[in-house]
């Protein structure tokens, strides 16, 4: 991977591999090249071939005939797709509960990690960090679970609630709420573990940044402001692309295990409708053209927003 | 350089340090309502709120729980596709590494193109569901295992950490006559323990999490895996056979299954519980090699 970016001028200094050259390090490494072997069929197996298996969104499934002998019909179930007025609701709700993921979700590690930076107790901060790290390591099945009890009608939300006067709410069951709640139990989920790697990118900051700006008496808040934060700034791009590039996954875990008949037109997402459309209702040529769907603008925006980074902040910031 | 903190610092210090307290009990409080919920005498447990300790503590929604027999199968069988999984990875992934840790190895930008495109387009669920179907691994263990076998993250992990690995050692192996797959076994495999271990731990607590394939790919109860079993219970609320057990069991009809749920809850979570604190640093460290740009 990092080969495709060394710079044009390494590449041409390196001896051009002759066919002499090229057959010696064949024999040279016929072992390794065997080595490779399995992996590489469990990956045309198990990844390859479903993505061949992917036509089958052009194509009117026959169980008898599997995928390869069922005939084609063309753009069929794009048509019925984009004629499908609940597509379109998956569609926007997965954009608008991604979006907010984003918005709201994706400060809150950065902001953990610097203020967890300032800590000077040294046992407090990894205490701190351990426990922060653990939601991350339950299922989301065990987490809505937890989440359903605490948002219920006899949970601590709602003590809350009656204690101020406010008449209880069904939580999980109410269109107005139910994004919120996924919004921020995502939030809970993923806050500390994200901050890892910006706690990696601040550790790596050079000490005499900040001991130039306390002679010049910078404060915490300012050295906070114009050294630790813009040093985050290449991780954050990063970050930021990678996320650009997961937009179309709103967390189909999350809302597998959270969502119910009666937030489903707030809560249904391309995933889970891909679900339900093929193995409950097992409409297979149909779920496979949504998904096909999502696969491909999700490549476009990925090698899109890449691309982009590219050409303005050099190779530096981006994936590969 | 010691740096004086004047007074309004030392307040934001103790802002900080209350505030970081809070947010621990925040993200705590979830887990421990459950444990509480689990050990309350059952009818006190029926109005939850707040609860920080049980209000008169009994074991008894533990001793049934134990009784519950789909609860104990969902364990075994997860615990047999977790060590499947971790072993058969490791082995599978180590081996696709080390050629690609070769910069010379012909065809090595070919491989790892091929290796990289899998991180970004993936056939989607049906295909892979016809595929399992096909290959006649539904309701088989090997169709939660066999899938994941290679991931391309994993792999570059690995790739980079061999790749760290003095050229002289290898050189000194070969000048002895070692070949490939000898220094491979007898030097690389012993020097990458810190690796191993990683992606090991990372791919365990996949497998004791997943939960989707073993929906989709197993009907029969008897080999589902613990969290599809929680799934039933806490979920999708079928507490039916619970508390069909729980009346054969317990002449104390107030434990109900929606107390059973937080206990089965923690049962499922002890596991990672236990094991976590200690193992929680090797996590940290693969998040670091894996952040260094393939």
């Amino acid at each position: 991977m990092s080969d495709l970016g060394a710079p044009t001028a390494y590449r041409e200094l390196r001896p051009r591999a002759g066919p002499d050259e090229r057959a010696r390090r064949f024999v040279k490494y016929r072992a390794l090249l065997l080595m490779l072997v399995p992996g590489f069929v469990f990956l045309i197996i198990f990844n390859y071939i479903p993505m061949y298996g992917a036509i089958l969104a052009f194509k009117e499934f026959k169980i008898m005939g599997g995928i390869a002998n069922s005939p084609w019909v063309g753009m069929k179930y794009f048509d019925k797709a984009f004629n499908d007025p609940h597509f379109y609701v998956v569609l926007k709700n997965t954009l608008i509960i991604s979006f907010y993921k984003l918005l709201f979700g994706f400060p809150v590690p950065i902001l953990f990690a610097i203020l967890l930076n300032e800590l000077a107790g040294r046992r407090f901060k990894r205490w701190v960090q351990t426990i922060s790290y653990l939601p991350h390591f339950i299922s989301w099945i065990v987490l809505s679970g937890i989440f359903i009890t605490i948002f219920s009608l006899e949970g601590p939300i709602n003590l809350l609630l009656k204690a101020i006067g406010h008449l209880p709410v069904i939580f999980m069951a109410d269109e107005h709420y139910f994004r919120s709640i996924l919004v921020g139990t995502s939030i809970y989920q993923s806050f500390g573990w994200g901050s890892i790697i910006y706690l990696a990118a601040i550790a790596g900051i050079d000490p005499q940044l900040h001991e130039a700006a306390i002679i010049d008496g910078a404060g915490r808040f300012k050295r906070m402001l114009y050294i630790t934060l813009p040093m985050l700034v290449p991780v954050i791009s990063i970050m930021l692309i990678l996320s650009m590039g997961s937009i179309l996954d709103a967390g189909f875990d999350q809302i597998f295990n959270m969502y119910n008949a009666q937030v489903m037109d707030v809560a249904d997402i391309i995933d889970t409708y891909v679900y339900r459309i093929g193995l409950i209702n097992a409409n297979y040529s149909y779920s496979t053209a949504v998904g096909l769907f999502k696969s491909v603008v999700a490549l476009i925006l990925v090698l899109g927003v890449n691309r982009i980074v590219k050409t303005i902040g050099g190779n530096e910031h981006t994936l590969w | 350089m010691v740096y004086r903190k004047s007074l309004t610092e030392k307040m934001i210090d103790v802002l900080l340090y209350a505030g970081m307290i809070v947010l621990m009990f925040v993200t705590l409080y979830p887990f421990w309502s459950q444990i509480v919920l689990s050990l309350e005498e059952g009818a006190s447990a029926y109005s939850t709120g707040f609860m920080l300790y049980p209000r008169k503590l009994s074991f008894e929604a533990y001793r049934l729980a134990f009784h519950y027999t789909p609860l104990w199968t969902g364990y075994l069988n997860t615990i047999v596709r977790t060590v499947l999984g971790v072993v058969l990875i490791l082995v599978f992934t180590a081996l696709t590494a080390y050629p690609l840790s070769k910069k010379d190895l012909p065809l090595n930008r070919t491989c790892t193109g091929f290796l990289l495109f899998t991180m970004l387009f993936s056939g989607g669920l049906i295909p892979n569901y016809l595929l399992i179907k096909n290959l006649g691994l539904l309701n088989s263990v090997w169709s939660l295992v066999l899938p994941g076998m290679i991931s391309a993250f994993n792999v570059l992990i690995m790739r980079n950490f061999f790749r760290s690995i003095p050229e002289s050692l290898e050189e000194s192996a070969r000048v002895d006559g070692a070949g490939y797959v000898r220094i491979f076994v007898s030097l690389i495999v012993p020097l990458s323990t810190p690796v191993l271990a990683t992606v090991a731990l990372w791919v365990g607590v996949g497998h004791w999490n997943a939960w989707f394939d073993s929906l989709i790919y197993i009907s029969d109860s008897r080999k589902q895996v613990l969290q599809v079993v929680l799934r039933k219970i806490v979920i999708e609320n079928d507490t039916s056979n619970l508390n069909a057990m729980i009346q054969k069991m317990s002449t104390d009809t107030k434990y109900t299954g929606r107390q059973l749920q937080s206990t089965v809850i923690i049962l499922s979570i002890i596991p990672m519980l236990v094991v976590y604190p200690f193992v929680q640093k090797y996590f940290v460290k693969g998040v670091m090699v894996g952040a260094i740009k393939g």
